[in-house]
């Protein structure tokens, strides 16, 4: 296989509401951003993917809204629907297969649009669940409870994720919600479905991210270097919870060994230096961590006690802020992505990370994770 | 934005997506829910290959790929896989539903696999994974999930 | 270095007004097993899946995830594409790319619709920008008769001239007996049908469909092995430029230009006409079987009535145009572009039966949606340079 690798990324900041921009505003910012980024023009771009979600865009055929915006007028041009890490892995796999060289890839999403809360219970099937009126955050207190009742682990450890990833957020810029706060403060905060509060949840929010993704033909003709792709992979688990082992996620492991595997990387714990991954609630954070090999299963918890995946510390996870500092849906993974790649150019500024070589990115798709997407990016080839 | 448009107050408009849709509940889902309806007994499909029987009730086995043919009797009592608390009023939650809301996700006796329903009659502070829970059948039954009305401790 | 793609199996459902029988989930397994028997493979050796519908036809938020246990996907790469009308001819590419980057060895391709469980106007309302277009537009026919009336006043083409193309899509679907309309229809009939939108009458459009479709995609490193006579991908072209209802050229689709010159030139095909054997358009209303043809360069600008007449698309002629019966006698939108790739891929494979076209060396499968924007596949007989 050939190589490819990232060489422009933009990114919105991350707001509660910007009620003074459309999709097409947000995406012509980010899209501009990374062009800027990479020291592109539009005319650089051999072709592009959308990634928008109908439903919490509220709009049939939403990616019309972000077409032109994106430069995409006369060139070739497709859109994903789900979160922006597979908008990217269907970007990368365009800038390979022959066609084309230069993928521009944009997520976008308002949430402050939309109600979540009906935007998730679509997504519980109309037959059997619906009905039954759950939504994202209450069927993931029923995965977080699965996964404190297996493991042990308490709503105070997981808290601890909350006051990290909104204490890196006050170094993070396009941030949304920067927030010094404190394990009490999360525990004081209101209950919406046992065993999450108010700020074990990521917040509504709007924003865009766009990147470029290059074949190793013309990555290094631009101004940035090139972050290399060296591993991707995704997959999905069963659909129904009652398939599925709740407490665990089979399809993140899966995905995860699979990017290794493309990557080389037989050690994760030592190969890879810093991770952005998908923290939409404060127990997906540890999970994620444990399924991807980073921690023995119910075990993150210790090692987040012990300031391992700080900023300054062993394994930084979510030195953006992660998800509890914004989450754009169908953007966020996106965002991660982006994120990484500034890092391993040591351009991530306040919130940059000591050692930065390897980087790995994460994006979920579906509820309580059904689907995993995971990215290893380096600064070598 | 450029400074052109420097205090332009952000219009806002107002609008919903209002499609009906009447969902076709196929083939094998009707079958369940006629049984719920007329007889108020759960049964569930069976994969002839693999023997996994399958709640809720699908047409194919997942992992063997191939139709279920054969349907057997589930018990109305099961175990408590996992369960969630709603204490705000999600919007997703049906209007006749009060505060707290809980969900459970229920293996039933005979299945393989567990269902999502309602828990009620139980105080949200003593549901525990692992707990029994019985079917409390809806009086009025239409076909469709709520034909069972929730779920409730076996004391 | 990529690889070149080829599709070693297809399979559809017999598309239906309704499907009561079956749900979402249900209907897409019908495809998927007919397409794993048509390459006699199992559903452990597929490496990954993209499907896709139009999300408000049927109220499912994440249907990629939903549905994996009628698509086959659990434990397995599964991604969404949807970009409406064209849905289907986008999977297609996707497909496409998925195999061609190396990344993936065989790949499921599955687009599928039951606009019978909603309101298909309504929801295509909804495309259109909420502040803009949609306060003043409705549904997909205006949007359509715009065209056709844009071009009949430019080339003094006739309803007659649409009415034809009808009659020849419904006689052909009579060969097909996946389509949905199987019944003759006389150009008088259409003429004396209801006219739904000036010069449209309802024997001029789609119906709403209950159906899928399926395709496996395999690299070259497999093809071959697996299908005797596979169906190779030789390029493919997007074009989806317009956010606008007014931004579009009426009485032409740029889109359709767009995409078959850039398929044409990088190919080197220069009389399409006599180059190109069968081509299975998205045409969702008879006109486009006049307006299209002549942007993808078969014919040209105002030629395509007499062509037409002449009996040059029909079975045995120069080049017929939708054996399968087309988009008029069956339109299940998401599964439609990829039932027009299958169908193509049929036709090279020499599967198409009592449809099939003789000796088939190139065929052109396309896609249509959006705010006229067009997908172009062309497939070939021979493995691509």
């Amino acid at each position: 296989m050939d190589r490819a690798a990232i060489i422009g990324v933009g990114m919105t900041k991350i707001e509660a509401n910007k009620s003074r921009e459309t999709f097409a505003d947000m995406a012509w910012e980010a899209v501009n951003k990374a062009l800027d980024d990479a020291g592109m023009t539009i005319a650089d771009i051999d072709n592009v993917v959308t990634t928008s979600s109908d439903f919490w865009d509220g709009r049939t055929i939403s990616c019309m809204a972000v077409g032109d915006a994106s430069g995409a007028a006369d060139k070739n041009i497709s859109c994903i629907e789900g979160d922006g890490t597979y908008g990217a892995f269907y970007g990368y796999m365009r800038a390979l297969s022959g066609s084309y060289k230069t993928t521009l890839v944009t997520g976008h999403s308002k949430g402050s649009q939309g109600v979540s809360s009906l935007l998730t219970n679509a997504a519980f099937d109309p037959i059997y669940e619906r009905g039954l009126g759950m939504d994202m955050i209450s069927a993931c207190a029923m995965q977080a409870n699965a996964y404190m009742n297996k493991t042990g682990v308490t709503p105070e450890q997981a808290a601890l994720v909350s006051v990290k990833n909104h204490g890196n957020a006050l170094k993070n810029p396009v941030a949304q919600l920067p927030m010094k706060i404190s394990v009490g403060d999360v525990m004081k905060s209101e209950m919406i479905a046992d065993p999450l509060r108010k700020l074990d949840c990521s917040p509504i929010s709007d924003g865009c991210c766009a990147v470029v993704i290059a074949h190793e033909a013309v990555a290094e003709k631009f101004k940035k270097r090139p972050i290399w792709v060296r591993g991707l992979a995704f997959r999905t688990d069963a659909f129904f919870f009652g398939d599925r082992d709740l407490a665990r996620s089979n399809a993140l492991a899966a995905a995860a060994q699979d990017a290794y595997k493309m990557a080389g990387i037989t050690d994760p714990k030592k190969e890879i230096d810093l991770i952005e991954l998908y923290d939409a609630f404060t127990y997906q954070e540890l999970l994620w961590l444990e399924e991807m090999g980073f921690a023995e299963y119910g075990k993150a918890t210790e090692l987040l006690a012990q300031g391992q995946f700080d900023i300054d510390g062993a394994l930084p996870v979510n030195a953006s802020g992660g998800l509890m500092a914004g989450h754009p849906v169908i953007a966020a993974g996106l965002y991660r992505i982006a994120e990484i790649v500034l890092q391993l150019r040591g351009e991530a500024g306040a919130h940059q990370v000591k050692k930065a070589k390897t980087g790995l990115a994460h994006g979920v798709n579906g509820l309580c994770g059904q689907s995993h997407c995971v990215w290893i990016l380096d600064q070598e080839r | 934005m450029s400074d052109i448009f420097k205090g332009i107050e952000p219009l806002i408009y107002e609008s919903k997506i209002n499609v009906p849709y009447s969902w076709w509940a196929g083939d094998t889902a009707s079958k369940f829910f006629i049984n719920l309806r007329d007889e108020k007994k759960i049964i569930a499909p069976r994969c002839g290959s693999c023997g996994k029987v399958f709640l809720p009730p699908r047409k194919v086995c997942p992992a063997c790929f191939t139709e279920n043919t054969e349907w057997v009797s589930v018990s109305d009592e099961g175990t408590l896989v996992s369960y969630s608390v709603a204490r705000r009023k999600l919007a997703s939650i049906p209007a006749d539903k009060k505060l707290p809301v809980v969900w459970g996700l229920v293996k039933l006796d005979g299945a393989d696999t567990a269902i999502l329903h309602f828990l009620d009659d139980v105080d949200p502070g003593d549901v525990k994974i692992g707990m029994r829970v019985k079917a409390v059948f809806a009086e009025q039954r239409t076909g469709g999930i709520r034909d069972i009305s929730h779920f409730k401790p076996v004391r | 270095m990529a690889k070149r793609v080829a599709i070693v199996g297809t399979g559809q459902t017999f598309h239906k007004s309704h499907r009561p029988d079956v749900n979402g989930q249900e209907i897409i397994n019908e495809a998927v097993q007919r397409a794993l028997a048509d390459a006699d493979l199992k559903i452990k050796d597929i490496d990954a899946i993209v499907i896709g519908n139009m999300d408000h036809f049927e109220g499912i938020n994440y249907v990629d995830c939903w549905s994996v246990d009628g698509s086959g996907g659990v434990m397995k790469p599964v991604i969404k594409i949807t970009t409406g009308g064209t849905t289907g001819a986008s999977l297609a590419i996707g497909g496409n790319h998925m195999v061609g980057s190396g990344m993936f060895e065989k790949v499921l391709v599955i687009g599928w619709e039951k606009n019978s469980e909603s309101d298909t106007t309504g929801a295509i309302t909804t495309a259109f920008d909420p502040i803009w277009d949609r306060q003043v537009f409705a549904g997909a026919i205006s949007g359509l008769a715009a065209e056709a009336q844009g071009y009949m006043a430019r080339y003094g083409a006739s309803d007659r001239d649409g009415a034809r193309v009808s009659v020849r899509d419904r006689k052909h679907a009579m060969n097909n007996p996946h389509a949905q309309l199987r019944k003759e229809v006389t150009l008088e009939e259409v003429l004396a049908s209801p006219m739904l939108a000036d010069p449209i009458h309802l024997l001029d459009v789609c119906p709403r469909t209950d159906g899928a479709c399926a395709v496996i995609m395999a690299s070259e490193d497999v093809a071959e092995k697996i299908c005797p006579k596979p169906d190779w991908i030789w390029k493919t072209a997007a074009r989806h430029s317009y956010a606008y209802l007014g931004d579009a050229d009426y009485g032409r689709l740029v889109s359709m230009e767009r995409c078959a010159k850039e398929i044409f030139q990088k190919v080197g095909i220069k009389e399409p006409r006599k180059e190109i054997d069968v081509i299975e358009m998205y045409q969702p209303y008879s006109f486009a079987g006049l307006i299209w043809i002549e942007d993808m360069g078969i014919v040209g600008p105002g030629e395509a009535p007499g062509y037409i007449w002449d009996g040059n698309t029909d079975m045995g002629g120069e080049l017929p145009v939708n054996p399968s019966g087309g988009v008029i006698s069956c339109n299940p939108i998401g599964a439609t572009g990829l039932i027009r790739c299958a169908e193509a891929a049929m036709q090279v494979m020499g599967k198409a039966e009592g449809r099939q076209v003789p000796d088939v060396n190139f065929a052109v499968s396309t896609g249509f949606g959006g705010c006229w924007w067009t997908d172009m596949l062309l497939h070939g007989k021979k493995k691509p340079n």
